[in-house]
């Protein structure tokens, strides 16, 4: 694969008003990467996607999205991207296939090609048998894929996912991230895309994690893990203080302990597991591996976590506010 | 490029207005209404002077399509609103087209949807006493057309003002009913208040409607040349308006 970066951003900044969303953002994305933006609601990724694709002005800063300067070559750079918006955007009084068709058409597919691409993005989401169906009678999910076939039409070089498996059941959710790998390893197509969840953003080679319009840490899933700490193991024995003193004579470890019984940390756990069980140094009745989570890397880098239940009701606030025609 | 763009609007909007076609037929329903319940009760003791020398109802009849026109017009400009709220505006901002393309593919599907409309009502046109010709029945169209796209596009000038549904009911209710009354739909525009006669004059619909007497029932009040004059400047000026406001927008 060649090293060309697909998306760069320098110095990005949006304010609105007083307000400051995007505080300087900088990031580079290659191709053939899935890249992820983690982050509670508010973050500002929806700003930043909005700015990458055109549709929001850049208060400060610069960004290029395959090869081409969003503020100057906007119809380069639109024809090259796909996008699935964080609200849906899909025409429900329309069928699946007119929705394709039209959006072939927008963007300046001959006929033939239309055809052939709807039928191509139909198969892929698996949605052919539905093709004729008025969007209104779909569900969530289908709605979903839909969205993401649309985007495709087109053969964008980049795909921005803005959290396209929100509300999604979980087999749902497991299905999209498929198709999105598949997409990456077939196609080599770069995707860009944003989540809350946590479990979700380790799919993504990389990820930047962002509060409060700024990126505080950006790196692979795994090396975010490593920088928060070791894994921790918790033994059940049948004799804890015999557990202790084996576990510092044979391996140097100072373990502790605790309610569930025995604790300690190691480097590597799964690795570690093993070696010390087949010394049989004492009797194990049950074990705990838990390794550090992204959530844990939130809480080292802000004090604070993401609860699910908290976004659930600024969603609604959200959803609300748009109702009432508070946009933009 | 973005003669597509004007197109897949203009397409996207005939296909729901096709689909409906329940909603159709109910356009009919408020024609109906006004030539025979009000036309027809009013017909008794409405005595018309001047040139006309017709039914009343058959008066009525070029005003009710250009009420018809107006309310199809601005209908259909809402729906730029709608599109908003729910999301569709976007997928075609981000595609790589220029924004005056969808104003225009809106104002234009307007126009088409409002006439076809219109023209439909002509279907009552035996039962209101108005013999129908075919350069008639064609110079109707052409009217209806041209007047569609001045108020489609002062619709979209107001929607893309406004930041709710009901704030654009709001003041489309304040506009469209007097519009109507003051267009000469239902009387005509002679021997009026001297205020009256002033706000009929700054009315688009007035001149449509004149247009269309002059089409179906040979009358007019204005010169023609006045009227088209007016109804194709509206139509500029209210285009560029809607498409300098959207463009601000965002
Ligand atoms: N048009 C706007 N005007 C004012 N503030 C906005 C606007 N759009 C977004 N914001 C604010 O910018 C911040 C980031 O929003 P957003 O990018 O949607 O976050 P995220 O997608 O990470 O949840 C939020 O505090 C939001 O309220
Ligand atoms: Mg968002």
């Amino acid at each position: 694969m060649t090293n060309r970066v697909m998306i760069e951003a320098r110095g990005l900044v949006k304010r609105y008003g007083d307000f400051t969303a995007v505080k300087g953002i900088e990031l580079e994305v290659q191709e053939g990467e899935i890249f992820g933006f983690l982050g509670p609601n508010g973050a500002g990724k929806s700003t930043t996607i909005k700015m990458l694709t055109t549709i929001s002005r850049l208060t400060d800063g610069l960004a290029r999205v395959a090869g081409h300067d969003v503020t100057r070559e906007t119809d380069e750079v639109r024809s090259s991207l796909g996008i699935v918006f964080q609200d849906p955007t899909l025409d429900i009084g329309l069928t699946a296939w007119e929705n394709l068709y039209l959006h072939g058409l927008l963007y300046g597919l001959a006929s033939t090609e239309i055809r052939e691409r709807a039928d191509a993005v139909l198969a892929m989401m698996e949605l052919q048998e539905r093709r004729k169906d008025l969007v209104k009678t779909f569900s969530g999910g289908m709605k979903r894929r839909l969205e993401i076939a649309r985007g495709l039409m087109h053969r964008p070089k980049v795909l921005f996912l803005d959290e396209p498996t929100v509300g999604l059941d979980p087999q749902t959710r497991a299905r999209i991230w498929d198709y999105v790998k598949t997409l990456r390893d077939e196609n080599g197509l770069t995707i860009f895309m944003t989540t809350h969840y946590m479990d979700e953003a380790e799919h993504c080679d990389r990820i930047a994690i962002m509060d409060q319009g700024e990126i505080i840490a950006l790196d692979t899933p795994d090396n975010l893990k490593r920088s928060v700490g070791n894994d921790v193991i918790t033994l059940q024995t049948a004799n804890d203080a015999q557990a202790i003193a084996a576990l510092a004579a044979n391996f140097s470890i100072t373990a502790r302990s605790v309610q569930g019984g025995v604790q300690f940390d190691a480097e590597d756990g799964e690795t570690f597991l093993p070696q010390l069980l087949a010394r049989n140094l004492f009797h194990v009745t049950s074990l705990n591996l838990r390794k550090p989570t992204l959530d844990d890397v939130f809480m080292l880098l802000t004090g604070r976590t993401i609860r699910e239940e908290d976004l659930g009701a600024r969603d609604q606030m959200r959803e609300a506010f748009r109702q009432r025609g508070n946009r933009r | 490029m973005s003669l597509r763009a004007v197109y897949v609007v203009w397409l996207r909007e005939l296909i729901k207005f096709w689909r409906e076609k329940a909603r159709i037929v109910t356009s009919l329903v408020q024609p109906a209404v006004w030539l025979f319940v009000m036309g027809k009760g009013l017909s008794g003791f409405v005595h018309l002077h001047g040139p006309f020398s017709g039914s009343y109802t058959a008066f009525m009849l070029p005003g009710v399509m250009g009420m018809t026109v107006l309310f199809a017009s601005i209908f259909s400009s809402v729906s730029i609103i709608w599109d908003r709220d729910f999301g569709f505006l976007k997928e075609m901002l981000v595609a790589p087209v220029p924004r005056s393309a969808l104003v225009f593919g809106k104002i234009l599907s307007g126009a088409t949807v409002a006439m076809i409309q219109g023209t439909l009502v002509l279907i009552f046109s035996p039962f209101v006493g108005v013999q129908l010709s075919f350069t008639g029945v064609l110079e109707a169209m052409g009217t209806m057309f041209l007047l569609s796209l001045s108020l489609s596009g002062l619709g979209i000038a107001v929607a893309t003002r406004m930041t709710s549904m009901q704030g654009f009911q709001l003041v489309m209710n304040f506009l469209l009913m007097p519009m109507y009354f003051l267009s000469g739909a239902i009387y005509p525009l002679q021997g009026l208040p001297t205020w009256m006669s002033a706000i009929a004059r700054i009315d688009p619909l007035a001149y449509g409607v004149d247009a269309l007497k002059w089409a179906l029932i040979r009358f007019h009040q204005f010169s023609l040349s006045v009227d088209y004059a007016v109804l194709v400047g509206l139509a500029v000026v209210f285009t560029l308006i809607a498409t300098s406001l959207f463009k601000m927008e965002g």
